[in-house]
């Protein structure tokens, strides 16, 4: 069976949120590979989410904002950019392709720019491959092992 | 006051008014060359002489400058000896300037045809009246010409007879030339053309147009002589209510609001770039704007639809969608023009003989009572056309002079078409205002791949924005026509007004609180808030979210490092169940 990637997608609700649903609005065809979740802003989004999500069995995250000038909140995606980079040190300290986790901006009105950025990624987690963790990476009983150690 | 007779009528005037203006006053007329009200008496034409008869003594005066001081006089303004003397006077300046028209006249009305006095030079114009260098010197305050010279070869002259640095090209000598012996040519480009026909209003002090609110007149700073030179100040000096005040300069005020309408509008898209129309090339290629501005009761043409020439035209084509429904330019429909483009017609049909041409791609007559009208435009004879105007060329001479010819497809009898007309106007799209960027980014408001702004939603929430009281109005969120706009703008109006009325503010249920038990203090969230909605609370070592400032972004509960921070409705908890929800 070919591998069909599962992505999570953490999407600002004012740009790419609604871009996204504008591009489903515009009955947009694109990969459904992108599972969303939808947060006030990508200042909102916790490095914790990205690695909970590869976790739990996500092969790639997708992380959507406004266009640097245009945030809602000011500068919320100001902050979401620094913290990517430091995340993308942070997975492959882990081991895991830093390719795997993606910032884009995508605004409101860009439904047909949100299809293309889905298509890309969904196309680059298929070249990847799935994602295999080690098993005592992120395994169910992590303290145990630490105390046994 | 006193009493005085001027040729036999009696007038009460203030002491010190002079003999010109106490004859004005009765309505007698005194003819006079160097005279102007806005400047002191130079008394130099001696035109205006008078008699002044006291007791049995009678002498002569220069009206223009004697003041009347006691009742016992009487002044005749036009006695045989007065008369004489002008007489004389009129060929003396006949002799000095022989091509003067205003002297000419004068000369005629008196029955002098020639002179006894040897001309110097025939086609002198200068009489040397001196107001020009009286202007120039204590009403302008430029002192860029004077007198030069002395006896005959008196003359009036810039300094060396070269350009002076000092001018400033006011033009203000030529105005109060009597005779046109300074004439202002148009080689200096920094004149304003005094042209009747120009759209704007051509003085430095002038209302803008007709209609303007307010309707008072203000001052162009740029080409005013006062802001060039201090001087001047006619203006002032005319106003009977002493209006005009010089000291008053454009303001930059801060305004505190609790709602913004967004009521910005649209600019005409500028069809100059498509060469194929011609626009700015051929004289009659207009842009609708400009049709209408013709339109305009209020216009230099008084409404009147004529050609460059001036000449009716005998036909005229309207070409819809230029710029708007073009894959190469504009994609959306700009909604107004079919319907404005019909008006148009009606209004050429009512006011000319023309035959009107309208080509167009779908008629779009969308709203109450547009079908019907449509209707009656096609019973008044307007010839519709479907088919998109192609090209634009001249008939007969080197830019059309002659004619237009509109190339074009009518799709309906599948043929080409070429129609030979007059004047073509070019139904120009709506589209957003090139700073509409600037705005969106000052008021934090979205803008469409169009350059509209964005509502808050299209059905929902229709003039709103994704700021909390910004509201949109009019074209400047897509294009509309007017009743539309006045709707959206009444719907605004209101959404504003519900905000004023309310007296409270209802916030979102969405914004981060603060576990004091968990937070650590190590303030690292203070820093973060855009809306600095977070305060250390030192007594308690503890920070606290002011939920009305906060605007529930979650930035600060993405960084607390303790997890002390929840962004309600937004909570760690749910957001990781959603994950594990998607991929278990």
């Amino acid at each position: 069976m070919d591998f069909e990637p599962k992505i999570l997608g953490l999407l600002c609700n004012w740009c790419s949120y609604t871009g996204a649903d504008l591009a489903g609005t515009a009955r947009m065809k694109y990969p459904p590979n992108v599972y969303t979740v939808r947060v006030m802003c990508s200042g909102r989004v916790d490095p914790g989410f990205i690695l909970d999500a590869m976790r739990a069995g996500a092969d790639g995250v997708l992380v959507c904002g406004c266009h640097p000038g245009d945030c809602h909140y000011v500068e919320g995606n100001y902050k979401c950019l620094r913290r990517i980079p430091l995340t993308k040190k942070l997975l492959e300290g882990f081991g895991i392709d830093p390719r795997r986790l993606r910032l884009e901006w995508v605004s409101a009105s860009e439904g047909g720019r949100f299809k293309e950025v889905v298509t890309e990624f969904t196309e680059q987690i298929r070249a990847l491959g799935p994602l295999k963790l080690n098993d005592w990476a992120f395994a169910e009983q992590p303290l145990e092992v630490h105390e046994a150690a | 006051m006193i009493k005085v007779t001027i040729d036999g009528r009696d007038i009460e005037v203030k002491e010190e008014t002079t003999i010109l203006n106490a004859a004005r006053e009765l309505g007698i007329k005194i003819p006079t060359l160097c005279y102007s009200e806005f400047l002191e008496p130079y008394a130099v034409c001696r035109i205006c002489l008078c008699e002044v008869v006291r007791g049995k003594r009678s002498r002569l005066v220069t009206a223009c400058n004697y003041p009347l001081r006691d009742a016992s006089v009487s002044i005749l303004t036009n006695s045989a000896r007065v008369r004489n003397l002008r007489k004389l006077n009129l060929e003396l300046l006949l002799a000095q300037a022989p091509a003067a028209k205003i002297v000419q006249d004068l000369a005629a009305e008196y029955g002098v045809t020639k002179t006894r006095f040897p001309i110097k030079n025939p086609d002198e114009k200068c009489i040397l009246c001196g107001l020009c260098v009286q202007v120039c010197e204590n009403l302008v305050g430029a002192g860029a010409i004077g007198f030069s010279s002395r006896g005959s070869k008196r003359e009036v002259s810039t300094p060396w007879g070269v350009e002076p640095e000092t001018c400033i090209l006011c033009g203000a000598c030529a105005h109060f030339c009597p005779t046109g012996h300074i004439v202002m040519t148009e080689e200096a480009d920094e004149r304003i053309l005094h042209s009747e026909l120009t759209l704007g209003p051509n003085a430095a002090i002038s209302i803008p147009f007709r209609q303007a609110i307010p309707n008072v007149p203000r001052i162009d700073v740029e080409h005013c002589i006062h802001f060039k030179t201090g001087g001047c100040e006619l203006c002032s000096k005319v106003c009977p209510k002493d209006c005009i005040d010089y000291q008053m300069k454009d303001e930059i005020e801060d305004i505190d609001v609790g709602a913004i309408v967004v009521a910005t509008g649209f600019q005409d898209f500028d069809p100059t770039p498509l060469k194929q129309y011609g626009y700015g090339k051929y004289a009659n290629v207009l842009s609708s704007i400009e049709f209408e501005q013709m339109n305009n009761a209020a216009s230099p043409t008084g409404g009147a639809i004529v050609l460059e020439n001036g000449e009716e035209p005998r036909s005229v084509a309207i070409l819809h969608c230029i710029g708007s429904r073009d894959e190469n330019n504009h994609k959306y429909c700009s909604r107004v023009c079919c319907m404005y483009a019909l008006k148009f017609a009606h209004l050429i049909k009512e006011k000319t003989t023309a035959e009107v041409y309208q080509l167009y791609i779908d008629m779009r007559a969308f709203g109450k009572g547009y079908e019907e009208f449509y209707h009656r435009l096609l019973e008044e004879g307007v010839n519709v056309i479907r088919g998109k105007g192609a090209e634009i060329a001249p008939i007969g001479g080197k830019f059309g002079e002659e004619g237009l010819l509109v190339r074009c497809e009518d799709t309906l009898i599948s043929k080409f078409r070429e129609i030979p007309v007059d004047m073509v106007v070019l139904c120009t799209a709506l589209e957003a205002r090139d700073d509409s960027a600037d705005l969106a980014r000052k008021l934090n408001i979205s803008k469409g791949a169009d350059g509209w702004f964005i509502e808050a939603h299209p059905k929902l929430a229709p003039v709103s924005t994704t700021t909390d009281g910004v509201f949109l109005a009019g074209v400047c969120q897509g294009p509309k026509d007017i009743p539309d706009a006045v709707a959206q703008g009444t719907a605004a109006a209101g959404q504003a007004m519900k905000l004023m009325t309310v007296g409270e503010l209802f916030l979102d249920a969405a914004y981060a609180a603060i576990t004091d038990e968990i937070c650590s203090g190590c303030r690292i969230c203070n820093g973060l808030c855009p809306y600095n909605a977070i305060s250390f609370l030192e007594d308690k070592k503890v920070s606290e979210v002011n939920a009305a400032m906060c605007k529930a972004c979650g930035t600060c509960a993405a960084a607390c490092p303790s997890g002390a921070i929840t962004a309600r409705h937004f909570t760690d908890d749910q957001i990781y169940a959603q994950i594990e929800a998607i991929f278990a």
